[in-house]
């Protein structure tokens, strides 16, 4: 660990500081309808979009058509992505021939980008034409990100507004979520990071002659535009197969630094957005406490694990000196170091991003198994754009319930009671998520079918299958990617989870976005548990953390701790 | 249910030529106007050929040039099928693979440590980079190889140590490509 690697992170955490207000405010600018600097420009594209596709912007909506709405757009964009991947073949931008998707491996990639998940079951750049990573893939991006904010409004607008039908116009919430939040950075973004030499082309893939006279063949493409959007909608779906390690996709410290950033951007900024449209920028700032707490014991660790020496190699120098950084550099690249891949690893896992600039298989087990639980406390970290916000406002209202619990009154959160209805909708939330990922693992192990895509033998082994159905119920998509997981049964498997992970989830949210709204509001008494206080913080962070650690221990320490501690009795498998 | 259908539909196919076609042309056609070298992945020409890219990483085994970290792309630095090892710390074959590497590092430098990114694969597979203590490790083999100084190509070194980007961000680090192209020039002259 070196000072410059905690100046990294300290330069991080002021910048994101620095940008989340002016943006969070903006985003309830947005959402509440108000005039932005921008309206000149997009207004008129806004309302003739409205006009193309039919929809009345006035409308609003209960929290039922809202959901069917959802899930209706979700349904037709997924067998859209399917059809482009199955006939890439007939499509333009296809330059290298490929031929068209496999119907398993199709479907389970259409759904993982429309669930914001982007696990990757094959090679992209031997797999999919450019055209589908455009029109299919990197279109998801948008949208599977504009779904999350919107749902993350929703429920907002359900704490904020009183004996009300409706929770808003998914229709409208989308494409304001895309065309004045989404679309204006990315654009920016992706202009950003080719200049630090992400490429955007369409070229044929490249033949080289290298300077011992071998050829090689350098894959290319419009990675910049998919870049911008992959971090900035946390959905992590890496362009090429080693996603941002790759030089292509990363090629800098400074574009490093960028995607970071825009990872945690929007989900940071949507704490300010909740304080801003419920009125009280208190209660968004004591989420954004309990968020960065979490975030900053996990980043330690990482930093820390990933910094020490092997404790089995002879001959190696591992130290940190002036002329290298040292530590664990299996599956990191050196422009990165173990600051730079560390923080990468622990932001893209809080949030439910999945794109990595480092190899997480081949983490030490301790580092490992801290980006496993920030994926297994549910991404609500910062969380994914929209439902980090979500998921952890279900963990607020769980909180307020066991408050209410300790003096024996009716919880009230922002003036709302909590009744039985919300409290059996947020343990919907907080069940189904271990409950797919546990049972999924154990059917995995008492398989051939699920043993055989294991790589790593020994407790690593079961770390990878329960990272895989970790990171598909968070909707994560990052990987111990070692494991094989292009088979029927993970395909499918995992297919089957990222669907459930995101949408069983997204329901109950709304559900209980719908039944907030129609409650009147009650002003706060002495009894009331204060919602913006550091007390609460602390609460809200410890509720996490039991639930958390009591749900997923058992099978952590038969993976990692155990793999840690026979890896210090250098006992190898 | 079905009017909701109905605007789902040309909702989804809308968004997609805006979002999946004009976005991503339009910033093709931006980025090459502003950035055309990096759009195109920064390629390097040499005697009329593209010898690679100043960015990827490309395999090195001769004496006379600087090596690369080892590689788990394809067979070896294969751009068109990146891949780390994916090998956990506690897999007997990431342990049997680095003391192997060891032994043969060793034969050069007996004796001497081997800074650890020389025996460690990157993440991408297509690592451009080595560090300077890696660059420095190799210094005595390739002046030998070269009949050159070792101080000569030690300053070589010393002038392609790339610092932190603006100070502080990443790690100094050496690109390899370009580290050997300037000893072949070196050499021409």
């Amino acid at each position: 660990m070196t000072a410059n690697g905690w100046l990294q992170f300290l330069l991080y955490f002021a910048v994101l500081v620095l940008l989340m207000r002016p943006l969070g405010i903006y985003m309830a600018r947005v959402f509440e309808g108000q005039r932005t600097f921008l309206d000149p420009v997009l207004k008129p594209v806004e309302r003739l979009l409205y006009r193309l596709f039919g929809v009345n912007s006035d409308e609003q909506m209960n929290w039922r058509e809202y959901t069917m709405a959802m899930l209706l757009f979700s349904f037709v964009s997924l067998v859209l992505t399917y059809v482009i991947e199955r006939a890439q073949h007939f499509l333009p931008w296809n330059p290298q021939g490929f031929p068209g998707v496999t119907p398993a491996l199709a479907w389970n990639t259409a759904a993982s980008f429309t669930t914001n998940t982007n696990w990757q079951s094959y090679v992209p750049e031997v797999t999919m034409s450019y055209l589908t990573q455009m029109a299919g893939l990197a279109y998801h991006n948008f949208l599977s990100a504009a779904v999350g904010i919107a749902v993350a409004i929703a429920l907002v607008r359900g704490v904020a507004r009183q004996q009300a039908n409706t929770i808003g116009n998914f229709w409208v919430d989308s494409t304001r979520s895309i065309l004045y939040v989404l679309l204006p950075i990315s654009v920016i973004l992706a202009l950003v990071l080719v200049s630090q030499g992400v490429v955007q082309n369409l070229k044929p893939y490249t033949q080289a002659q290298t300077l011992e006279h071998a050829t090689q063949i350098i894959a290319q493409g419009p990675v910049a535009s998919q870049e911008a959007i992959k971090m900035l909608g946390t959905n992590g779906g890496g362009f090429f197969n080693t996603n941002s390690a790759h030089p292509f996709e990363n090629p800098t410290p400074f574009s490093n630094f960028l995607e970071i950033m825009a990872i945690f951007i929007i989900p940071a900024a949507l704490t300010v957005t909740l304080g801003r449209m419920t009125k009280s920028p208190g209660h968004g700032w004591a989420v954004f406490a309990c968020m960065t707490l979490l975030f900053a014991v996990a980043l330690v660790t990482v930093y820390w694990a990933e910094s020490q020496p092997h404790p089995l190699l002879h001959g190696v120098d591992q130290r940190t000196t002036a002329l290298q950084a040292g530590g664990n550099q299996e599956g990191k690249d050196v422009r990165f170091g173990i600051a730079g891949s560390a923080l990468f690893a622990t932001v893209t896992t809080d949030a439910s991003c999945g794109a990595v600039n480092s190899m997480h298989d081949s983490f030490t087990p301790l580092g490992g198994m801290v980006v496993l639980s920030n994926i297994m406390l549910g991404e609500i970290v910062f969380g994914g754009v929209g439902s980090g916000l979500y998921g952890m406002l279900i963990y607020v209202v769980l909180s307020v319930f066991i408050a209410g619990l300790m003096v024996g009154r009716t919880p009230e959160y922002l003036g709302k009671k909590i009744e039985a209805y919300d409290v059996k909708m947020a343990m919907l939330y907080v069940l189904i998520f271990p409950l797919v990922i546990l049972v999924l693992t154990a059917a995995s192990v008492l398989t051939s079918a699920g043993l055989n895509g294991i790589s790593n033998p020994g407790p690593h082994g079961l770390t990878q299958i329960l990272y895989a159905f970790t990171s598909a119920a968070g909707n994560n998509g990052s990987a111990f990617a070692g494991i094989n997981g292009n088979t029927n049964w993970y395909n499918i498997g995992l297919g089957f989870t990222m669907l459930a992970g995101r949408f069983l989830m997204m329901v109950p949210m709304l559900g209980l976005a719908g039944n907030l709204a129609l409650k009147k509001s009650v002003p706060p008494s002495p009894g009331t548990f204060p919602v913006n206080s550091s007390l609460f913080t602390i609460l809200l962070t410890g509720v996490i953390l039991i639930v958390g650690a009591l749900t997923f221990f058992p099978a952590l320490s038969l993976g990692p701790i155990l793999e840690h501690l026979l890896l210090h009795h250098a006992v190898l498998f | 249910m079905v009017s909701t259908l109905k605007i789902a539909i040309r909702f989804t196919v809308i968004t997609t030529i805006l979002l999946g076609l004009i976005y991503p042309l339009a910033m093709t056609g931006l980025a090459h106007v502003l950035w055309r070298d990096k759009a195109n992945g920064q390629l390097i020409t040499k005697d009329g050929h593209v010898v690679g890219s100043a960015i990827i990483g490309q395999n090195f085994a001769g004496d006379g040039y600087f090596h690369g970290r080892p590689s788990a792309a394809g067979n070896g630095y294969d751009a068109a099928n990146s891949s780390g090892s994916n090998l956990a710390l506690s897999n007997k074959k990431l342990v049997d693979r680095i003391n192997g590497d060891v032994a043969t590092w060793q034969k050069s430098n007996p004796g001497q440590p081997v800074p650890v990114d020389l025996v460690t694969m990157s993440g991408s597979g297509l690592d451009p980079d080595i560090t300077p203590a890696a660059a420095l490790y190799q210094v005595h083999r390739v002046a030998a190889a070269r009949h050159m100084s070792d101080d000569a190509v030690r300053q070589l070194v010393m002038t392609h140590i790339q610092g932190r980007q603006f100070g502080i961000l990443g790690e100094p680090r050496v690109n390899v490509l370009q580290l050997n192209l300037a000893l072949d020039e070196g050499a021409a002259k």
